[in-house]
């Protein structure tokens, strides 16, 4: 009975020429064809985020080593930095997001598809611009290329007497572009999730995917808009003359590290919600077993995105703040490990007592348990201000932040590509590659960041382009890059997987996962229009109620 | 049949949702609302912390004429979108146009104010902090009744046209909530940069 009701469908094969398909991809406003643009063009720019990692880490294998100059290593960190954030990390889920949010709660496309076209491209050019500055980033001063004032940008290097030419006005009006695009789609994600919900899905009743991507949306608008601020005067300072950041005429660089860091420690939340939100949906699935404490789920969500805000001078201890100031951001930073730690406790739970099924996407979401945890350990130990000024600025606190946004994020993002990799295509991809990719991934990301740790706490400080030999951390610096290895082998089978299953993949189905949400309701891939006839929901999990009408879920919510 | 779950039934009550062109203006609204937090929060923090003169004492007086006809477009605009939604389309376009002739006044005001600056007292943005932190703040405003006239000069010209219709008063309405925004942030910046900062 239930699987007659999810039957078996495919699209209709599209013949009109290449140039005439690829027209389509320009011009649509389609959010299923924007979602799959976002993460195309987040997986181009995770292979040169990757690439400028790996030049950093060759350059680091042995003290005094020749790889590139001081100035090349500048650059690297700063573009592999700027890029991860602002070009990899958000597109891909900005990506999942636009394409499931309407399939999840059941509408036809986002509230404003035009608005959506409009961010996916001002996105789009903010990330080719920043890589247009290592051709064009010259200026009239033959002095640098692409950017090489790190991914904070701190004042008062970012003045026109340190940053001559226009290395940095690439790197701030990037950002400032991409911003736009950021808040745009936020806008555009609260307005889909309040207003375009199908007919009986309330507040309550929606999929832990749109809850968080709704909380992720208001932190966005609230938090891209101050660095978009910050950027529109550093432009002033640079281009007006004036003298926001500039010290010599009463300015201040500490302004810039206040508003850089309520911009910067609110988007680490708004990157690991949404990371959260894809865990949310895969273990519950891959335990087979509805998930555990969805109220307060959603309840610690907010909390974190309340106390996300009153966090961020935690990155600025060793600059030298007041002890009230200290005191109140490590407290602060200590009391949002509690909802965090909430939310642990929930996946577990969903898992406990289910039959647990380690398929690709599931192994990635249980990786990321135990990397998040260890992540958000180290995140306790940074967050005490007398710890903070021991290890500030070091590799501690480059292996700490990696742990987060490799170790959590990453793994979900692959944990959520496979899993929503039927639907976006409609067909399987390779379960043997996938694991391939998981455990070369795995090796390869702890060897990294783990043994990272060390050399930190023995002192070696970041954004040094070579070392002396004889401190002791030559051991680790080695294996760290020897990490890298299996991480580039890892990243090659989960871009072969693709190609692999556009060859061989078999048809996946319309539920290959035998899931509860509505977008395995629909076709692989979806129709244009997503749903035939609106869908009308009466519990969290409308597939389940449809495949067991004899149980269903609405009579115990 | 087992898709019952999901296919439409005519019972139940009516499914109602907050209008999209409502929250999505709140939501831009909110967003515009931290980037002037931040400048006003600049404007603020650097006030007297200039090394050199001239302070605002000094230069600036109060735009007495062109806050009150910028505050007084907020009821006009207001009388615009009711008598759109009244279907006194004629009523709407006189309305509309007072709207922008009192947001156009309140611009040629701030020019005339900064072109005494620059000319007559020597401030420019490179001068000092206050001029750096006033011009951004003011401008920043400017800048989003600038946006606002322009929008409101496109409304006007397809009213002249004949296209603005009664059903259109709900999209006058969100573009009305803009600009309340807009006179809200007035003032906000006339109290920090006027009476606070002088």
């Amino acid at each position: 009975m239930s699987s007659e009701a999810i039957a078996f469908t495919t699209v209709g094969q599209d013949t009109r020429p290449i140039s005439e398909r690829l027209h389509d991809w320009i011009v649509t406003v389609d959010h299923k064809k924007l979602g799959i643009l976002y993460i195309l063009y987040g997986l181009v720019f995770l292979v040169l985020g990757g690439i400028e990692a790996t030049i950093m880490r060759i350059q680091l294998i042995v003290p005094h080593n020749h790889f590139v100059s001081p100035q090349v290593f500048n650059r690297m960190f700063t573009m592999h930095g700027t890029t991860m954030i602002f070009f990899v990390v958000m597109p891909l889920l900005f990506g999942f997001g636009t394409y499931l949010i309407p399939l999840m709660i059941g509408a036809r496309d986002m509230a404003f598809p035009r608005l959506n076209a409009f961010s996916f491209w001002m996105t789009a050019f903010g990330g080719v611009l920043l890589y247009f500055s290592f051709i064009g980033g010259y200026g009239l001063y033959g002095a640098g290329n692409a950017p090489d004032v790190g991914w904070f940008a701190y004042a008062p290097l970012t003045a026109r007497a340190f940053s001559p030419g226009h290395s940095t006005d690439f790197w701030t009006l990037a950002l400032l572009i991409s911003g736009i695009g950021s808040i745009g789609t936020a806008v555009n994600f609260i307005t889909t999730i309040l207003s375009m919900r199908c007919p009986g899905m309330t507040l309550g009743k929606m999929p832990l995917l749109a809850w968080l991507n709704l909380i992720m949306g208001g932190m966005v608008i609230l938090a891209l808009s101050p660095l978009t601020a910050a950027q529109i005067m550093l432009s002033i300072d640079r281009y007006l003359g004036g003298h926001f950041f500039d010290t010599q005429a009463g300015g201040s660089a500490v302004l810039w590290m206040h508003f850089f860091w309520i911009f910067g420690h609110p988007e680490v939340y708004i990157l690991v919600v949404p990371a959260f939100a894809f865990v949310s949906e895969i273990i519950p699935v891959f335990s087979r077993k509805p998930i555990f404490g969805y109220p307060i789920m959603v309840a610690a969500t907010i909390c974190i995105g309340f106390i996300s805000f009153s966090v961020w001078a935690h990155h600025m201890f060793t600059v030298g703040m007041s002890s009230y100031g200290n005191t109140f951001f490590t407290v602060t930073s200590m009391i949002i490990a509690v909802p965090t730690g909430i939310k642990i406790f929930n996946w577990l739970g969903t898992m406990w007592g289910g039959k647990i099924q380690f398929k690709a996407p599931m192994l990635f979401c249980v990786g990321f348990l135990f990397q998040f945890l260890i992540a958000g350990l180290t995140g306790i130990m940074l967050a005490t201000s007398p710890f903070d000024w021991q290890l500030g600025n070091s590799y501690f606190v480059v292996a700490h932040f990696h742990y987060v946004i490799v170790g959590a994020i990453l793994f979900t993002i692959f944990g959520a590509f496979y899993y929503w990799f039927p639907k976006m295509s409609g067909r399987m991809y390779s379960e043997a590659l996938a694991k391939w990719h998981f455990w070369l991934f795995f090796i390869g990301f702890h060897l990294t960041f783990d043994f990272m740790h060390i050399p930190g706490i023995l002192g070696m400080p970041r954004r040094i382009y070579t070392y002396e030999p004889g401190r002791g951390w030559e051991i680790w610096n080695l294996i760290v890059t020897i990490g890298v290895l299996f991480q580039i082998f890892g990243v090659l089978a989960f871009l072969g997987n693709p190609l692999w299953s556009f060859w061989k993949g078999e048809l996946g189905g319309n539920d290959p996962w035998d899931a509860w949400t509505l977008e395995w309701s629909t076709t692989s891939p979806p129709p244009d229009y997503d749903f035939a006839v609106t869908p009308v929901v009466r519990s969290r999990r409308p597939l389940w109620d449809r495949k067991h009408p004899d149980d269903p879920d609405w009579k115990y919510e | 049949m087992s898709s019952e779950a999901l296919t439409p039934s005519s019972s139940g009550p009516e499914w109602v949702l907050p209008s999209r062109g409502r929250v999505g203006m709140f939501s831009l609204i909110a967003a515009e609302s931290a980037v002037f937090t931040i400048f006003v929060v600049a404007y603020i923090f650097y006030l007297g912390k200039s090394v050199s003169g001239p302070t605002p004492k000094d230069v600036l007086e109060l735009p007495i004429f062109a806050t009150i006809c910028l505050l007084s477009s907020s009821l006009t605009i207001h009388l615009a979108v009711r008598s759109l939604r009244q279907a006194r389309v004629g009523a709407f376009g006189l309305w509309w146009f007072v709207t922008m002739a009192l947001g156009t006044i309140f611009l040629v005001g701030t020019g005339r104010e900064w072109r005494h600056l620059i000319y007559n007292k020597g401030l420019t943005v490179s001068t000092n902090l206050f001029g750096t932190t006033y011009y951004s703040l003011v401008g920043l405003h400017a800048f989003h009744v600038t946006v606002g006239l322009l929008l409101i000069a496109l409304a006007l010209i397809f009213t002249l046209l004949g296209k603005v219709k009664p059903e259109h008063s709900e999209r006058a309405e969100v573009f009305s909530l803009y600009w309340h925004f807009v006179d809200v942030v007035w003032v906000v910046v006339f109290t920090v940069v006027y009476i606070i900062g002088r």
